[in-house]
């Protein structure tokens, strides 16, 4: 027992790795949001009257709606909106030629999270390498891999940089999966976001890597507010990773991003995400709030799109990846892994909408609570009238370790055809001290042993990720639990 | 001489109730020591305190393994140093596949000896041929850690993790309970391969079944905590005809 309690303490006051600040200079906005702050976003980025007056609308929209505070199993104070910085970029030369150009301290920065553009670089061509937009603060300040996918036709690039480069897929697409009516948190992202990544393969192109954001909140008092579109044209393959970090700190750094994907006809769709947000200390002060909204729409036949997730971090995390299911044969996909320690609080979940044809969804959701936390899946199966012989299949479990956290189910089915075949299952479990003495009689120490039957409860979502991601995710896990049984 | 496991007067419990009261036992290497005994003797209290589970207090007395203090170990580095207990309800761990177990448990256990992980290739040669010791099927390596697997197939189970991880001390508790008789043959084939002059068993049974075909050296019999007398396997054919009682009531005279 008293080892025990020494490991948990261990990894109680262990640090959290990606806790550096990076001393980059940076050009921030003012504090707070009106009209003006919007405007000079939009002209900071220059961009295109349409694009501003997008901005506007949404903005004016938000002001009428309420923060979504009594639905979500989240306790946490009153954001105040006005306090925090919608806009800080990295000063930096208006155009990039090449790496030397960019602040050393930014490439510094990304060597800590374990990304070596001038790696990406140098490798360029070779089929297993991972195509990165580095996203800092709020902007978008490398693309790797850029040249190489251009030659299949493959639009790889900042989102600020599509809006100037091809505005007629952003105006076709953005909005048109999460419009800006849909939340309070997308209302906001649509006003006051500054970058992201854009991405678009035409048809009958299959992406020969995996396209790789990674997003970083730098700046103190900053909020991040980027956004993704993906579109995959007709025939179209792509599989994109999405990794985020952010620095320690004492107050709570808000985080409202949106995903938009959009799948056409026989187009396949995979997003992968390793969120390890800064969590708060083990007082649970600090730590971002992630309020992300991520959808994605089978636009047509035999399109598919599959959410993979694993969640580690942030305070608090609202987060349901959803597919609208309106393609006949349409297929939507969510693995979730999501673990919560200390005082995190999570409720995260997906929502399924079948409205084509003989369209199916499969959703599995683990879901890990250890120290003090709360860990809730709510999920939304929603069968239209019309969608006939529409499948879903459900699988939600919850592992509990130590008795002072909290595991909630929030299954939500809405069926309006008859031909609906409809599968929930759930389950509740506690990492037994029988396992854990099994594996010590075995030479295996409790860590270790916490680690293996964690990663073995994870790995139908862990199976979904690509290789290198998995890896990375097991580890991510191991350090996020480890200790936590006692 | 070759001593492999001393206790001595030991006392230990659970839930401030003493359970094992005063246990003196000597195996030298090689031997195979059945412990019998009554329900409630104290027979499982014995392999957990031995194993080291943390629910179980020892109150008192000593125990040494290949010299050294084992009360002093943690569990895991009990099993490193060459403890191995075949549990009498293997526990199922979803999710992890025997494969992946044992390859984790070998590689533990030579890191604790300072070697380095074994060759993927070595291993999987390993596998093959420990299973063939159990009559185990090439699929249930590959399963989860004893998930969905028959009573029987645990306590093979237990056995191939045995010849895997190739212990000097083997405490086999209860293993016998809840095999048919072909289950029991080829368990106890299993457990007579892997006898040799460096490697010790201590075998806890309440019947005198399994030591037809697991024949011990020496036939020890605990009552109250206690061994209470001691013999060779005509000890096990004697109480098997007169019962426990028999004991009772000798102890009672005595």
């Amino acid at each position: 027992m008293a080892e025990q309690k020494d490991i948990l303490e261990e990894h109680i006051f262990s640090e959290y790795k990606y806790g550096f600040t990076s001393d980059i200079d940076t050009e921030t906005a003012p504090p707070g949001l009106n009209e003006d702050i919007v405007r000079f976003i939009s002209a900071k980025k220059n961009e295109p009257e349409w694009m501003l007056e997008y901005r506007l609308k949404a903005f004016r929209h938000w002001k009428t709606m309420e923060e979504p505070r009594h639905w979500p199993h989240l306790k946490y104070p009153e954001i105040n909106f006005q306090n925090i910085i919608y806009y800080a970029a990295p000063k930096q030369k208006a155009t990039l030629n090449s790496l030397d150009e960019v602040d050393p301290e930014l490439l510094a920065t990304f060597e800590k999270l374990g990304i070596s553009l001038e790696e990406q670089k140098r490798l360029t061509g070779v089929q297993s390498n991972i195509a990165i937009d580095a996203v800092i603060d709020s902007v978008s300040v490398k693309t790797t891999f850029k040249e190489v996918l251009a030659e299949k036709g493959i639009i790889f690039c900042s989102f600020s940089e599509a809006v100037q480069e091809h505005p007629e897929l952003v105006k076709k697409y953005m909005g048109s999966v999460v419009p800006y009516t849909d939340n309070f948190y997308s209302a906001l992202n649509s006003a006051v976001f500054s970058d992201g990544s854009f991405c678009y393969i035409p048809k009958g192109v299959r992406c020969p890597m995996e396209l790789s954001t990674y997003f970083r909140i730098n700046t103190s008092g900053t909020g991040q507010f980027e956004r993704t579109l993906i579109i995959a044209d007709e025939h179209a393959y792509v599989s994109y990773l999405e990794g985020c970090t952010a620095p320690m700190r004492d107050e709570n750094q808000l985080h409202a991003a949106v995903v938009e994907i959009v799948s056409h006809k026989n187009a396949e769709v995979k997003y992968s995400t390793v969120q390890n947000w800064y969590p708060g200390d083990k007082n649970g002060k600090g730590g971002v709030y992630n309020f992300v909204t991520k959808r994605g729409i089978c636009l047509e036949e035999n399109s598919k799109i599959s959410w993979t997730q694993v969640e580690t971090g942030s305070a608090i995390t609202w987060k349901y990846p959803s597919v609208i299911l309106k393609g006949d044969n349409s297929v939507g996909e969510f693995y979730s892994v999501a673990v919560t320690n200390n005082f995190q609080q999570a409720d995260t979940g997906t929502k399924m909408t079948h409205i084509g044809k003989n369209t199916r969804s499969t959703i599995i959701s683990k879901g890990i609570s250890a120290g003090q936390s709360n860990n809730s899946y709510r999920g939304l199966v929603r069968i239209n009238k019309g969608a006939k012989n529409a499948r879903n299949f459900s699988q939600c479990d919850s592992l509990l370790m130590g008795s002072k956290c909290g595991a909630h189910t929030f299954p939500y089915i809405e069926i309006k055809d008859k031909s609906a075949v409809v599968e929930h299952e759930a389950t509740t479990s506690k990492i037994g001290e029988d396992q854990i003495f099994y594996c010590n009689q075995r030479g295996i120490d409790t860590e270790k042993a916490i680690g293996l039957i964690v990663n073995g409860y994870c790995k139908e979502v862990f199976n979904q990720l690509p290789m290198e991601f998995a890896v990375e995710a097991q580890k991510l896990l191991a350090v996020s639990l480890e200790g936590s049984v006692g | 001489m070759n001593e492999m496991l001393s206790i001595k007067n030991l006392r230990a419990g659970i839930e401030g109730k003493e359970i094992i009261k005063g246990f003196n036992l000597e195996v030298k290497a090689g031997e195979v020591h059945a412990i019998m005994g009554p329900n409630g003797s104290g027979k499982s209290t014995l392999s957990n305190v031995l194993a080291g589970r943390e629910d179980y207090i020892v109150s008192g007395g000593e125990v040494l393994f290949n010299r050294k203090n084992l009360l002093e170990l943690s569990p895991e580095d009990r099993a490193r140093e060459g403890l191995f207990l075949a549990f009498q309800y293997p526990v199922e761990i979803p999710g992890v596949s025997n494969i992946n177990f044992l390859k984790t448990a070998i590689n533990e256990i030579r890191a604790y000896k300072g070697l380095a992980p074994m060759e993927a290739k070595d291993f999987l040669k390993l596998v093959k041929e420990k299973q063939a010791l159990v009559e185990l099927q090439g699929s249930l390596a590959n399963r989860s850690v004893n998930e969905g697997f028959s009573g029987g197939e645990k306590k093979r189970n237990e056995i191939f993790q045995m010849a895997m991880l190739e212990p000097t001390l083997a405490i086999l508790d209860e293993t016998d309970s809840g095999l048919d008789i072909d289950a029991l043959r080829i368990v106890a084939n299993g457990v007579n391969k892997l006898r040799s002059a460096n490697r010790s068993f201590v075998v806890i049974t309440h019947y005198q079944r399994l030591l037809d075909y697991i024949v011990p050296d020496f036939v020890h019999v605990l009552y109250d905590g206690k061994i209470v007398k001691s013999g060779t396997k005509e000890l096990a054919l004697e109480l098997e005809e007169k019962g426990y009682d028999w004991i009772k009531k000798e102890l009672v005279e005595a």
